[in-house]
């Protein structure tokens, strides 16, 4: 491995992100994957960073799903991303920041088509007025929630806490960073590092003390694919194609998964109990799994945000030894327990995986 | 009838221009901006379809221009013209006075890093055509280390809508294949695969080295792209192709990656031509007043192309090309 040569592309492929003032957007399925990831990423620009990040209840899905299952045209899509857009406007924001990987690749295809066809654009200003009597406007920038915890990742590396380091050997824990597709495959120059060695999340690994593994199938897809999953008779590829990639990460035993994309974790981390209970095989230390978390869950433990309040135990792979790894402490009678105490019930341990 | 003539570029294509014109009574001058005469093909060791020594044509060649006025290390950096013809300034502050120039500034090679999918610069053992070359001729380079499994790319910055390079480099099919059997010559015992888009065996005894390739040196030829390159524990490389003829991904694990990197314009000479008022084709080399009756003429009277720097072209093609401008030169002094 030549690092100069990855280095040089990584300078490459900058781009100038504005500083602050952001019209912030959620996922659709973030919030019921991981809960407290998007709670999380204002918690640290508002009030760790004290950045101006605005969002308002009346967003809805950018449709991307439904887009890339076929179930809607583009146009709806454009026309529901244009509402978006104009809720932007109408709050005072040239800024926009999503959280999903799937729609910062769907706006940014829509940004693309529409300066391509600008006949396309003003069909799409037309079924806005139409359908939602909203006045058609566009961001002055676009950006995805990782690119702002890159730009900030050495302020926050400043109030770091717990750093991606082995207490117990001194070591840097080793990660695989996993892009979401939709990041930059199909518009390189909008990510960080580009399509092929994207920077955004190695960035966030360096900074926070952490080495990253490059595996044979690093560029491959997480599984998730849309299609490869929605459509049940095709889940089979889905897995397979996960399985493919903790075979070749598995000789670096990494101790870490960090993503960027609403989906990639939630496979990274749910078909390896899949794969452990189908072949009773695990990819970790002693019978665990390797930890899949989000940017924001990583971010929030390296700042000393409790693992439980990061909804680290909605995770299928346990996290107890990753924290132990990184000197984190927790209390394990806290694991289950919601808002206010509440018991939310221990969950039923599965057989070849191990949990705490 | 001594009219200087001034060839820009010192390859195949200018010495062989100059030959011409000097057994027609007139006086070439050429300017090397390097410190040899010869160009890319001095740079290689053995020549396809026969593996005839490059050097054997080089050496033949630079004897024949050795009475030649050249310049090497130098470059013109500024050029006029008026009624007398052109008026070149050199970068050593000669000024050297022509009736007619001739751009036979050939050709740079397609930079593989650009391909970033195939790992170039980044993965140690993924190498050029043209570095591959240099070993062949000097027998040195630390990534070919009895290799057990060797892969080629064709079509590396060409026929490739993404780096904006949708024509034909015309020799990198024939040259993959003469240097897979080299390859195996050397190492017999490696396995060798060459991964192309269609094998352009256009010339004459070029189909013969395709038959020859797989018959006498059992070269897998897989009809299909490389999409990706990755490195392993090992640092062995990883890559995954498509054979289109099975209809089948595969995956391989390889030593040493050839990548057969296309010909690009050569855009150090962009001023100067910008200063003749030549422009460039959709392909980005130099135009030419008309493909079939004006191949070596341009839009500037008095000003010739020839060689690759209107379009890829193998040596004989080149070498062609160099005779026929001899013959447009002597005709346009003598109109």
């Amino acid at each position: 491995m030549i690092v100069e040569g990855k280095q040089k592309i990584w300078a490459d492929y900058q781009k100038d992100i504005p500083d602050d003032h952001y019209f912030y957007v959620r996922s659709c399925i973030r919030q019921s994957f991981w809960p407290a990831s998007e709670v999380t990423f204002l918690d640290i620009v508002r009030n760790k960073l004290g950045k101006d990040f605005y969002e308002n209840e009346y967003h809805t899905t950018c449709g991307g799903i439904a887009y890339h299952s076929d179930s809607i045209p583009q146009e709806t899509a454009m026309t529901i991303i244009a509402r978006q857009f104009a809720l932007m406007h109408e709050s005072g924001y040239e800024n926009y920041v999503c959280s999903c990987i799937t729609s910062f690749g769907l706006y940014t295809e829509t940004l693309e088509t529409w300066r391509e066809f600008p006949e396309l654009e003003a069909k799409i200003r037309q079924y806005l007025w139409d359908s939602c009597k909203k006045e058609f406007a566009k961001p002055k920038y676009l950006a995805h929630a990782s690119d702002m915890i890159y730009k900030f990742r050495f302020d926050i590396a400043k109030q770091m806490k717990f750093p991606l380091v082995n207490v117990k050997t001194g070591k840097p824990l080793k990660v695989v960073e996993h892009i979401g597709c939709h990041y930059s495959k199909m518009f390189p120059s909008k990510g960080f590092g580009g399509a092929e060695y994207p920077y955004v999340l190695v960035g966030m690994v360096e900074a926070w003390g952490g080495e990253v593994v490059d595996y044979p199938e690093r560029r491959q897809c997480c599984g998730f694919g849309f299609r490869q999953y929605f459509v049940q008779a095709n889940r089979g590829y889905s897995e397979s194609n996960t399985h493919k990639k903790f075979e070749s990460m598995e000789p670096y035993e990494p101790d870490l998964i960090i993503t960027n994309c609403p989906g990639c974790p939630y496979f990274l981390d749910r078909w390896q109990y899949v794969i452990a209970e189908q072949t009773g095989k695990t990819y970790g230390k002693d019978g665990y799994g390797i930890p899949a978390l989000t940017y924001e869950e990583v971010a929030g433990l390296v700042m000393g945000y409790d693992p439980w309040d990061l909804g680290l135990q909605v995770h299928q792979v346990a996290i107890e030894p990753l924290l132990e790894k990184m000197g984190i402490p927790y209390d394990p009678k806290k694991k289950y327990q919601g808002i206010n105490g509440k018991d939310l019930g221990v969950p039923q341990c599965p057989m070849h995986i191990k949990s705490v | 009838m001594k009219e200087n003539i001034l060839i820009i570029g010192g390859g195949a294509a200018g010495m062989e221009a100059a030959t011409q014109l000097q057994k027609m009574g007139l006086t070439p001058i050429i300017i090397e901006k390097s410190e040899a005469l010869g160009g890319h093909i001095a740079q290689w060791d053995r020549l396809f379809p026969a593996f005839h020594p490059a050097k054997d044509v080089v050496e033949k060649m630079l004897g024949q221009v050795k009475d030649v006025k050249t310049y090497l290390n130098t470059e013109v950096v500024d050029i006029q013209k008026d009624n007398n013809g052109f008026h070149a300034v050199l970068s050593n502050n000669e000024t050297i006075d022509a009736k007619a120039v001739i751009l036979a500034t050939g050709f740079d090679i397609f930079k593989a890093e650009r391909k970033q999918e195939y790992g170039y610069g980044i993965y140690n053992n993924v190498m050029t055509s043209v570095e591959l070359e240099k070993f062949f001729r000097t027998g040195k380079d630390e990534r070919i280390n009895n290799p057990k499994k060797i892969g080629f790319v064709h079509c590396v910055g060409a026929r490739d809508v993404k780096v904006c390079n949708t024509y034909c480099s015309k020799v990198c099919c024939t040259t993959a294949l003469k240097q897979a059997c080299e390859i195996k010559e050397m190492f017999p015992d490696a396995d060798v695969y060459t991964f192309y888009m269609d094998l352009r065996m256009f010339g004459p005894g070029y189909e013969d080295l395709y038959l020859k390739t797989q018959k006498d040196f059992d070269v897998k030829c897989v009809r299909g792209r490389v999409c990706e390159v990755s490195e392993d524990m090992d640092g062995k490389l990883v890559i995954k192709a498509e054979d289109t003829l099975f209809g089948k991904p595969l995956k391989m694990t390889l030593d040493v990656l050839v990548l057969m990197c296309a010909m690009e314009k050569n855009k150090s000479i962009d001023a100067i031509q910008q200063k003749l008022g030549i422009a460039n084709n959709n392909d980005g080399f130099m135009q030419n007043s008309d493909m079939y009756l004006g191949m070596n003429n341009t839009a500037q009277d008095g000003v010739f192309v020839a060689g690759a720097c209107t379009a890829p072209k193998s040596l004989p093609d080149t070498i062609g090309e160099a005779r026929s401008v001899a013959t447009q030169v002597y005709n346009y002094i003598n109109r």
